[in-house]
């Protein structure tokens, strides 16, 4: 008797379970719980400037994602200006609706860092994206810039081949920026393996078109048989082209820089051969990269300043021979995009 | 002092020193660096000073009247990304250029009529109104700090002009050099505008109209500066606003002042802003050629300045009349 009861409590039970089956799919807790973590949390974006290819890509992919899910979406412009960055910052942690995701393209490796740790003591969380700095934020996105350089060292050498006189010249940004730094280290870590090539001149540019055509004009009439330069930015490398073209060198000189693989800035110019290779960062991926670690951080439930994630971001040396429809994204189409909405 | 064997340091003034200072880095870099004296680096030298060169000649042209222009540089880089905008968002180029042309010429207007009939401080003025077309231009009329030339365009054929090997902005800047000089040493006008620097009061006195004078100028000096702006993108098949946040402005005050321009006005010609834009293009590039990081290239240029300056207080000591009038 016992034996049946108790079969036909679990008759029934299994009964039950099997009714409440199909019922149980709509009560996914998945999407509750996301939509009550992330709804109505803001997340800013404080890049170097909003005025340049790669922050605009940001914020288009950041914007339609957090606004998806329910969030605040903003950006601080602070036009290359460190302090204005600074003042963005402060202003933004001690104001009522304080972000809850900082989103910072830091200019260097020091100058915000106070800022960050205020930051996180506030209980917002710190994304540093692009340029590393010497801070524990909760994660940093972007480009391992030493490893950058050694591919755009590695692109330099096979561009310049066996037979030349593996002459590369360096058009430097500063002698303070992270990316130009470790930059710099990853170049000279390739270059050193390969002892017959040598770095015959390695001006700066400070980020600046015409100087970087100075410079580079100079190096060329010191040494006409350079076979490739390296310039540290797509933003300034318009300027070692141009001394190129000037020189009447183009097709001999190999010019390899990187830049946010933006279709006019990159794709285009390595089409008409101004550019011999360019290491792009895929945009759009290091966005959802972005993307996903902010909806991490914000449903962890972790204190700011808990974890330390590095994700960087896939990188490789793309030349005319291997450029494909979908290598470059367009910034052109992205404005009218939001144009249009 | 000739007395004692010295020569007479007392007809040196700061044009002289710098003047010699340039000859004597010459000479040197001639021996010393490699290439430096061939003809090809030499033309690079001057081109690489040309729009600085061409924006200091404006500069000189107010600052002799007793005034200065700090919305030089943003004038030059606004005026040509809106150009070069208009252009890519499909604009015909006549149109465009108008639009421009109008805009710049506005802009100086603007300039002149505050500092000239409101009588705000030129450096206020210039300062706001370079501020103003920076941030209106940026927020309003471009959407990216770097604006392309379009292909093909009469801007990027321009870059490419040269006349025996020698590229276009020398020839522009060496044509400007030589119609500044004529206005300022043949033009009544010319003549009127050391009159008004070195003594506004008195030139107003006499009957010179000074304050129609001073809007000239700053209107032409807006003009030089969109000349300037559309020689860089000619080079550079492209315009980048960023420039406005350069040491670009300090530079182009720095190649009139240390050329020995005044502040206090009345003094100075286009051979001061030549010597000055020599003196700076020869160390620039031989410095790079020596391959010096740019951190000391800027302690160098500055040391080398700092230096010009002091000879020039201690040979040529500030007189009764400076004392009163004072610099800017």
């Amino acid at each position: 008797m016992r034996l049946i009861k108790t079969l036909m409590a679990a008759a029934t039970a299994l009964a039950v379970t099997a009714f409440v089956a199909p019922t149980f799919a709509a009560d996914d807790p998945g999407p509750a719980a996301y939509a009550q973590a992330l709804k109505g949390k803001r997340v800013m974006l404080v890049p170097l400037a909003m005025g340049f290819d790669l922050a605009q890509g940001w914020a288009h992919y950041l914007k339609t994602e957090v606004e998806a899910w329910g969030g605040v979406f903003e950006t601080r412009d602070p036009n290359w200006v460190v302090d204005a960055g600074a003042q963005a910052i402060t202003d933004a942690i001690s104001s009522d609706t304080r972000p809850d995701v900082l989103i910072i393209h830091a200019p260097d490796l020091n100058s915000y860092s106070k800022l960050m740790k205020k930051a996180q003591a506030a209980g917002t969380y710190v994304l540093l994206v692009d340029n590393p700095a010497n801070f524990p934020a909760d994660a940093f996105v972007g480009s391992d810039w030493d490893r950058l350089g050694q591919l755009e060292a590695e692109a330099a050498i096979k561009g310049c081949g066996e037979n030349s006189s593996k002459k590369i010249g360096l058009v430097q940004g500063d002698q303070a920026n992270s990316s130009s730094l470790y930059q710099y280290a990853g170049i000279m870590k390739v270059l050193d393996k390969h002892p017959d090539f040598k770095v015959v001149a390695k001006p700066d540019s400070n980020w600046d078109a015409t100087t970087s055509r100075n410079v580079t004009t100079t190096m060329l009439q010191q040494n006409p048989d350079i076979c490739s330069i390296i310039d540290f930015w797509d933003g300034d490398a318009t300027g070692a082209s141009a001394a190129i073209r000037d020189a009447k060198l183009e097709g001999k000189v190999f010019l390899v820089t990187t830049g946010g693989g933006e279709k006019a800035a990159d794709c285009d110019k390595l089409q008409d051969g101004t550019y011999g290779a360019v290491v792009m960062t895929e945009l759009a991926r290091q966005s959802g990269d972005m993307n996903a670690i902010i909806k991490f951080l914000l449903q962890s439930g972790q204190p700011a300043g808990t974890s330390h994630t590095y994700i960087y971001t896939l990188e490789k040396a793309t030349t005319k021979a291997d450029l494909k429809p979908d290598s470059c994204w367009d910034l052109k189409a992205l404005q009218a995009e939001a144009a249009a909405k | 002092m000739s007395a004692i064997g010295w020569p007479n340091f007392r007809s040196l003034n700061q044009e002289g020193i710098v003047f010699a200072i340039a000859v004597v880095l010459f000479v040197a870099a001639a021996f010393g660096l490699p290439g430096f004296i061939d003809p090809n680096n030499l033309v690079a030298i001057v081109r690489s000073v040309s729009v600085l060169g061409i924006l200091a000649l404006g500069m000189a042209v107010v600052i002799i009247g007793r005034g200065i222009d700090l919305s030089a540089v943003a004038i030059m880089a606004m005026s040509v990304a809106w150009y070069l905008q208009l252009l890519n968002s499909g604009t015909p180029d006549g149109l465009a250029f108008a639009y421009v042309l109008a805009g710049v010429l506005a802009i100086g207007l603007l300039n002149g009529f505050l500092v000239a009939y409101a009588d705000v401080p030129a450096i206020f003025v210039t300062l706001a109104t370079g501020s103003f077309v920076f941030g209106y231009v940026r927020s309003q009329l471009i959407t990216q700090d770097a604006v392309p030339v379009p292909q093909g365009h009469w801007v990027e054929l321009l870059g490419g002009l040269r006349f025996l090997d020698i590229p276009v902005e020398v020839f522009v800047f060496a044509g400007l050099a030589f119609l500044i000089f004529l206005f300022l040493r043949y033009t009544k006008w010319g003549r009127y505008i050391y009159f008004a620097g070195d003594n506004p009061v008195a030139a107003r006195n006499i009957g010179i109209p000074v304050r129609p004078m001073l809007v000239l100028r700053y209107v032409l000096s807006a003009f030089v500066a969109f000349i300037a702006g559309l020689l860089t993108a000619a080079s550079l098949h492209s315009i980048n606003t960023r420039v406005v946040n350069s040491t670009l402005l300090y530079d182009i005050v720095l190649v009139a002042v240390i050329g020995g321009i005044g502040l206090s006005g009345g003094r100075g010609g286009v051979r001061n802003v030549l010597v000055g834009a020599a003196l700076i293009g020869i160390l620039l590039n031989a410095m790079t050629i020596i391959d010096i990081p740019l951190l000391y290239q800027n302690l160098i240029k500055a040391a080398i300045l700092l230096g010009a300056i002091i000879v020039d207080g201690i040979i040529n000591p500030r007189d009764e009349q400076t004392a009163q009038q004072g610099d800017i």
